[in-house]
C-alpha cells in the first residue's frame, strides 16, 4: 500500500499521469511551434497567434459541415483534408498579414505586439460576425473519440494519441525545413545576420513572409488538432495564448530545442502538480515556479549566442 | 456598436413598422385610445421615460466578448416578450421602446452603460447583466439612481437588492433539489465536486458540500480550474480512481467543451452511470459547443429545459424559434430572461403606474401562469418560486425531464448553516 492506494492502483496512477503529462507536452509544442518559429526567427511578437489558431478550428468546423451535408461516406477521414485546409488558410491570412501589416513594422517590435493585438481583437470580432457568438460544435469520426484500455484501471484517450503523433510529425518536418533544407539554412542566415545576407543574394523580405506564413500555418494545425480537445469560438484562442507565451519564453527565443524542452518542463510539472494539489493552485505554482527561474534565467532555457 | 449577424437588424425594422402603423392606427381612434390610457402625469411622477404613446426601456447585455456566446440567448428572449407584449397593446396603452446597450464582457462598461440608461435616457426598467460580476459592477448605479433591473441568470444567492428582481434561481433551489434526488433515486453515496474557480461555483459547492454531509454522505474530492481551463486529464484521472458515485460539475464556459470532449475520450460512458455526472451549469446553449454526442447521458438540475412539455412551453418555443430561426435552441436563462418584461409588465399593471417605487412594492406577490417554466410567482425576496426539474441529456442536445419538484422551491438567497 502506497497512502490510500493499493499497488497496482499506484501503478495505474503512474501510468495514467505519464500519459496526461505527455498530452499536455504535445498540446503545448503543438501551439508553441509556430510562436517559436515567428518570435524566434524574425523577432516579431505575435498577439493573434490564438486567433490563428482558431482560424484553424473554424475551417475544421465547415468542412465537417461540408462533409457530412454532401460526401458523408467521407467523414471517417475527413479531419486529415481538414487539417491540410487549415494550415494553407492560415498560412495564407499570415502571408496576407505579413505584407499588409508586419513588414512596415519589422524595426519597431513594440509597435508589432500593438498591430498584432489589434489583429487578434479584429479577427474575434470577424469569426463573431461569420460563425456567431456562439461557440461551434465540431463533430468527431467515431475513431478519434473513445479510449484503448489497457487493463483495468489504465485507459488511454485516443485523441491525445492522435495530438502526440500529430506532434512529431510536425516537430519532424519543422526541424527538417529549419535545419535540411536549403530554405531553412536562408532563414537562418537572415537571422543571424540580415545585412550580410542579404548582401550575399538572399532575399531577406520574402524569407521574412514564408516564416511568417509557415508560424501561422502551424498554428492553424494545431487549431485543427484542438477541436478534438477544446472549444470552437470567437474567442478560443485567448485560452491557449498565456500558456503558448509561457513555453517560448521559458525556453528561450530563438531555440526550438528549447522551446521543447520548456514545454516538456511544464508540462510535467502542471500535470503532476494538478494530481495532487487542485487546478487553481498547480496553475500558480506552475507559474511562480517559471517566473523564479526566469530571474536567475532571463534569456529562457536555452538561448542562442549570435552577435546582432 | 454591433457587428453580430445574431441579432438580425431585419426584426428590428418590422418591429418598427409595425409600431408605426400602430401609431397612425391610434391617431385616427385618439378619443378611444384616451379613454383607456392612463395619462401620463399619473402613472409617471419621477419623470421617467413615458410619453402619452411609448415607455422606453433599456436592455443591457454583452453582444461582443467573451460572454456573447451565454448573453445573446436573453437578448433575444426579452426581445421576443416586449414584441409580444406591443402586439398585445401594450403597458397602460404604451408601446415599449427598446434601448439596447453593448456590456462588452466588460464590467466597468456595465456600470457605465447602467448609468447611461438611468441618468440620460429615464428607463422604466432595464432587463439584463448575465454574470454576477457585471450584477455586482451595476448594483450601486441602480441604488443609487433608484432603477430596476430584472436578472435572468441562476446564480450563487448572497444578494438581495431593492433595485433587483432575479428570475433565475438562486443556488439552494437548483442544488438542493438535485442533490436530493440523485440521493434518493440513484442512491448516490459519494460525491466528486468540480468546479470553475469563482465565485458561482465555489458558492454552489460549499452548499452542495453541505447538504451532502448534512444527509451523512460523503464528498471525496472537491477541485476548482481557472476559467477557460483546457487540460482535464489529471484531474480525470483522480475522479477514476476515486471512484465517487457522482461527479458534480459546475464547470463553465469553453472549459466546459474540453471538460465534457476528454471525459469521453477518456472512456467514461456518462449513460452507464458509472460514474453518474450531475451538472447545474450546462444548459442547451452549452450543449451546442460541447456536441451533444459529447454529453449524452448526464445529469442537470435546473428549472427550465425547452423540451419541457406544457402549453405554455409549446407557444414559446414555437415562438422563440418563428423570431429568431428553427435552429435556435432555448436553454434556462433564455427562459429566465423571457419571464422579466411580463413580470415588470404584471408590476406595472398591479401598480397603475410605472414609478420604481410603486413597481417595487406592487411586485412581490406577482404571478405568472403563461410563464414557459409553468407557474412563478415573485417572493418577498425578489426572487422567484419555481419548480426544480431534472433533465437527462439526449445525443442530440436537448434535455428529456425526468424529474421535477412538487412543490414550488422557495427562494432562500441567505441560507442559516450553508454559508
Amino acid at each position: 500500500m502506497i497512502g490510500d492506494y493499493s499497488y497496482s492502483e499506484f501503478f495505474s496512477i503512474l501510468a495514467m499521469q505519464g500519459f496526461a503529462g505527455l498530452i499536455l507536452f504535445s498540446v503545448f509544442v503543438l501551439m508553441a511551434l509556430g510562436l517559436a518559429i515567428i518570435f524566434g526567427q524574425m523577432g516579431v511578437i505575435n498577439m493573434a497567434h490564438g486567433e490563428f489558431m482558431i482560424l484553424g478550428a473554424y475551417v475544421t468546423y465547415l468542412c465537417s459541415v461540408v462533409v457530412t451535408d454532401y460526401v458523408p461516406f467521407l467523414f471517417p477521414v475527413y479531419f486529415f483534408v481538414a487539417m491540410a485546409l487549415a494550415f494553407a488558410a492560415s498560412f495564407g491570412l499570415g502571408v496576407l498579414v505579413e505584407w499588409a501589416l508586419i513588414r512596415h513594422l519589422y524595426r519597431r517590435p513594440l509597435d508589432t505586439l500593438l498591430a498584432t493585438w489589434g489583429l487578434s481583437l479584429a479577427l474575434q470580432q470577424l469569426y463573431r460576425s461569420v460563425f456567431g457568438a456562439r461557440e461551434v460544435g465540431v463533430t468527431l469520426p467515431d475513431w478519434m473519440m473513445g479510449s484503448i484500455s489497457l487493463g483495468d484501471a489504465i485507459e488511454i484517450p485516443i485523441n491525445g494519441l492522435f495530438v502526440m503523433g500529430l506532434t512529431m510529425i510536425i516537430a519532424a518536418a519543422v526541424y527538417f525545413i529549419m535545419f535540411r533544407s536549403s530554405w531553412g539554412k536562408r532563414v537562418r542566415a537572415v537571422v543571424q545576420n540580415r545585412v550580410m545576407a542579404g548582401a550575399v543574394g538572399i532575399n531577406t523580405k520574402q524569407v521574412d513572409r514564408m516564416t511568417f506564413g509557415l508560424g501561422c500555418g502551424i498554428a492553424g494545425i494545431a487549431g485543427s488538432a484542438f477541436t478534438m480537445i477544446g472549444s470552437t469560438g470567437p474567442t478560443a484562442g485567448q485560452l491557449y495564448i498565456v500558456d503558448t507565451f509561457l513555453v517560448v519564453v521559458f525556453g528561450g527565443a530563438g531555440s526550438l530545442i528549447g522551446t521543447i524542452a520548456s514545454a516538456f518542463t511544464i508540462s510535467q510539472a502542471q500535470s503532476t502538480l494538478e494530481f495532487f494539489l487542485s487546478g487553481s493552485m498547480a496553475k500558480v505554482l506552475t507559474l511562480l515556479t517559471v517566473v523564479g527561474i526566469l530571474m536567475l534565467r532571463p534569456q529562457g532555457l536555452f538561448s542562442l549566442n549570435i552577435r546582432r | 456598436m454591433s457587428f453580430d449577424t445574431r441579432l438580425p437588424s431585419i426584426p428590428l425594422s418590422r418591429r418598427t413598422l409595425l409600431a408605426g402603423a400602430a401609431s397612425i392606427a391610434m391617431l385616427s381612434a385618439t378619443g378611444a385610445a384616451l379613454a383607456q390610457t392612463p395619462a401620463t402625469a399619473t402613472v409617471n411622477t419621477t419623470g421617467l421615460a413615458v410619453s402619452d404613446t411609448t415607455v422606453k426601456i433599456g436592455i443591457l447585455h454583452s453582444v461582443t466578448g467573451t460572454m456573447a456566446i451565454s448573453e445573446t440567448g436573453s437578448v433575444q428572449a426579452e426581445k421576443l416578450a416586449i414584441e409580444q407584449i406591443n402586439a398585445s397593446g401594450g403597458i397602460l396603452g404604451r408601446k415599449i421602446e427598446v434601448i439596447q446597450e453593448d456590456g462588452g464582457s466588460d464590467w466597468p462598461t456595465f456600470a457605465e452603460k447602467a448609468k447611461k440608461l438611468l441618468v440620460e435616457d429615464r428607463v422604466a426598467a432595464v432587463f439584463g447583466c448575465w454574470t454576477s460580476a457585471s450584477r455586482k459592477a451595476v448594483l450601486p448605479v441602480f441604488e443609487q439612481y433608484n432603477g430596476m433591473l430584472y436578472y435572468p441568470t441562476f446564480y450563487e444567492g448572497l444578494e438581495e437588492s431593492p433595485n433587483v428582481i432575479y428570475t433565475g434561481q438562486e443556488a439552494t433551489q437548483q442544488i438542493i433539489a438535485g442533490i436530493d434526488w440523485v440521493v434518493k433515486e440513484k442512491g448516490a453515496k459519494s460525491f466528486y465536486l468540480l468546479g470553475s474557480d469563482y465565485i458561482w461555483p465555489r458558492t454552489s459547492n460549499k452548499i452542495a458540500r453541505k447538504h451532502i454531509e448534512k444527509l451523512g454522505l460523503e464528498v471525496v474530492g472537491e477541485e476548482y480550474y481557472p476559467l477557460g481551463h483546457t487540460q482535464f486529464n489529471s484531474v480525470i484521472n483522480k475522479i477514476k480512481l476515486k471512484k465517487p458515485d457522482v461527479i458534480y460539475a459546475i464547470v463553465v464556459g469553453g472549459s466546459n467543451v474540453a471538460f465534457y470532449k476528454q471525459l469521453k475520450a477518456a472512456g467514461i460512458d456518462m449513460t452507464k452511470e458509472k460514474p453518474l455526472l450531475l451538472t447545474i451549469s450546462v444548459t442547451e446553449d452549452e450543449v451546442l459547443g460541447i456536441g451533444g454526442e459529447n454529453m449524452v447521458g448526464a445529469y442537470a438540475a435546473m428549472k427550465y429545459f425547452q423540451s419541457l412539455k406544457n402549453d405554455n412551453n409549446t407557444a414559446f418555443v414555437s415562438a422563440f424559434k418563428k423570431m429568431w430561426g428553427d435552429k435556435i435552441v432555448i436553454g434556462d436563462v433564455t427562459q429566465a430572461a423571457y419571464l422579466g418584461p411580463w413580470l415588470w409588465k404584471a408590476a406595472v399593471e398591479k401598480a397603475g403606474s410605472f414609478d420604481i417605487d410603486k413597481v417595487r412594492k406592487a411586485s412581490p406577490g406577482i404571478e405568472l401562469t403563461t410563464a414557459p417554466e409553468g407557474y412563478v410567482k415573485i417572493h418577498e425576496n425578489h426572487h422567484l418560486w419555481s419548480k426544480t426539474r431534472i433533465g437527462h441529456a439526449r445525443a442530440d442536445g436537448q434535455y428529456d425531464v425526468v424529474y421535477e419538484t412538487k412543490d414550488f422551491m422557495e427562494p432562500d438567497p441567505f441560507p442559516e448553516g450553508y454559508q
